[in-house]
């Protein structure tokens, strides 16, 4: 913790040390990792409600009549597609077809919102600045709102009662992947029915100045705090992928190999960054695919752990890995040559000079009752 | 801090606990929080295995991390803890009691253990780690 100095700070990280939190560097910030316990916070949110501080992450507003070929231009998915309110799944991808970052895009009233990670957030902002003027697009104004603006995430099946008890906004009629603005707590927000955890929920944007005392009212009421350690493992038994890991700039994890083409839209009516090179990959058999997996043997797969076939060649490398507390086995994702990827191959992960086993499984390796 | 005075410690957090000619040894209450909910616990050597200081004597995960266990001494395993290989938590919820990891019948107890810190210095040592 030497360059905890150079860190940045959310407004709740006081707030967490109180809690008695384990503070990490995370994107350039220092985060809380866990409180109480990586796997009773796992299991707070599955079963209950969790809050967590993602002040960390970004948001931009993109208004204009260019609003719409930029962010078509920018973004993988299909903008146009979006109703009033309504939030997507999208992936900014490069030329080479890689992803620079994941994101969710809203279409509110008079502008879109654009929600990104914490470590490529400027690096994102001066993407779209660019592609902007490379494209010639006019009339867009584009904000970052990021210093601004203070996220918590409300998740678990309690999330709607505890945060209804905050807002007259009727949650009830908000449907997932939906976003209201309204106030909440006193506060004006934007309430979005998303999230990273696999479970219902929330994620509520603030202004930065109020957040702390948002966040001490969710906690009085019950919200159980979260860090990222079980941030890592709801997503990541969901499915979801790790931008920068599981998906990355490397065009050899673009999103289509990966499996996630259902926010590649190819048949929107627009060109858009990477469309070439990522058409490319759909048609080649042999690019690589990111399988999900389960460790049949005795140990954990850890990111960067090559992944190898029976005759101990290497075919492939873990992208992320744990311990999955609600599926209570260890599991993970990684990327391993197409003619292994089928659901039911069985491959070994190398730990500590040991192949261990491992079988591919299917997506989402969990998935919520409701 | 909660570093029992009968035992001495290793700068890796790891603790050991002479009684006679036999060393019941683990990981100090340190390593355990920093690490987090453990969830498996393999490579850990046979009975009868001769491990010198400092040699791996097995694999710690938590959910977050991994981490090797060091022998605080050397000698001649005696007994590890199964319990370990089904119940990983043990080495949070007791990591000075039910959450030994190894016993060893001592091969060169008087030098190895001079090597290691007392209670007050681990402490210290503790502390230092901010």
């Amino acid at each position: 913790m030497t360059d905890s100095a150079a860190m940045k700070r959310t407004p709740l990280n006081a707030a967490h040390r109180a809690l008695g939190a384990r503070m990490v560097e995370f994107g350039g910030w220092e985060m809380p990792v866990q409180y109480k316990g990586i796997i009773e916070e796992h299991k707070a949110v599955r079963e209950r409600v969790g809050i967590f501080d993602t002040c960390h992450m970004g948001e931009f507003v993109v208004q204009g009549a260019g609003a719409m070929p930029l962010l078509q231009y920018g973004t993988s998915n299909d903008v146009a597609k979006l109703e009033e309110g309504q939030a997507q799944y999208s992936f900014m991808t490069n030329e080479q077809g890689g992803v620079e970052d994941d994101c969710l895009v809203y279409r509110f009233p008079d502008h879109h919102y654009v929600v990104v990670n914490a470590a490529p957030l400027a690096a994102d902002f001066q993407r779209l600045s660019h592609l902007a003027d490379d494209q010639q697009i006019g009339d867009v104004v584009l904000r970052n709102l990021s210093d601004e603006t203070g996220k918590l995430d409300v998740q678990g099946p309690l999330a709607a009662a505890l945060v209804q008890k905050f807002t007259d906004t009727d949650l009830a009629g908000l449907k997932y992947y939906y976003a209201t603005q309204g106030p909440v707590a006193g506060v004006p927000c934007r309430i979005s029915r998303t999230g990273y955890t696999g479970e219902d929920g929330f994620e509520l944007f603030f202004p930065i100045a109020e957040v702390e005392r948002v966040w001490n009212l969710f906690v009085a009421a019950g919200a159980e705090p979260c860090g990222l350690g079980c941030r890592d493992t709801l997503r990541l038994e969901s499915s979801l992928p790790l931008s920068g890991s599981d998906v990355s700039p490397d065009p050899a994890r673009n999103p289509v190999s990966a499996g996630f083409g259902r926010f590649v839209r190819f048949d929107k009516d627009s060109d858009f960054c990477g469309k070439a090179a990522l058409q490319a990959f759909k048609d080649n058999p042999n690019a690589p695919k990111l399988i999900n997996f389960e460790v049949i043997g005795r140990g954990v797969a850890r990111v960067h752990y090559p992944i190898v076939d029976g005759s101990g060649t290497v075919v492939g490398e873990v992208t992320s890995g744990t311990y999955a507390p609600s599926l209570d086995k260890n599991v993970g994702m990684g990327w391993v040559t197409p003619n292994l990827a089928a659901v039911g191959t069985e491959l070994a992960v190398t730990v500590r000079n040991q192949p261990i086993a491992i079988r591919v499984i299917k997506r989402p390796m969990y998935k919520r009752s409701r | 801090m909660n570093n029992p005075q009968d035992c001495k410690y290793t700068k890796d957090h790891e603790w050991v606990r002479v009684d006679g000619d036999s060393a019941m040894m683990g990981l100090a209450d340190y390593a355990q929080s920093q690490l987090g909910d453990m969830v498996f616990v393999g490579d850990l050597p046979t009975v009868g295995d001769q491990l010198k200081q400092g040699d791996s004597a097995g694999a710690l995960e938590s959910v977050k991390a991994a981490a090797d266990f060091y022998a605080p001494i050397g000698g001649e395993v005696l007994e590890v803890n199964a319990l370990l290989l089904d119940d990983p938590g043990v080495l949070n919820r007791d990591p000075y009691g039910e959450g030994w990891i190894l016993k060893l019948r001592p091969s060169n107890a008087a030098t190895d253990l001079a090597n290691l810190m007392d209670a007050a210095a681990y402490d210290e040592y503790e502390k230092a780690q901010g």
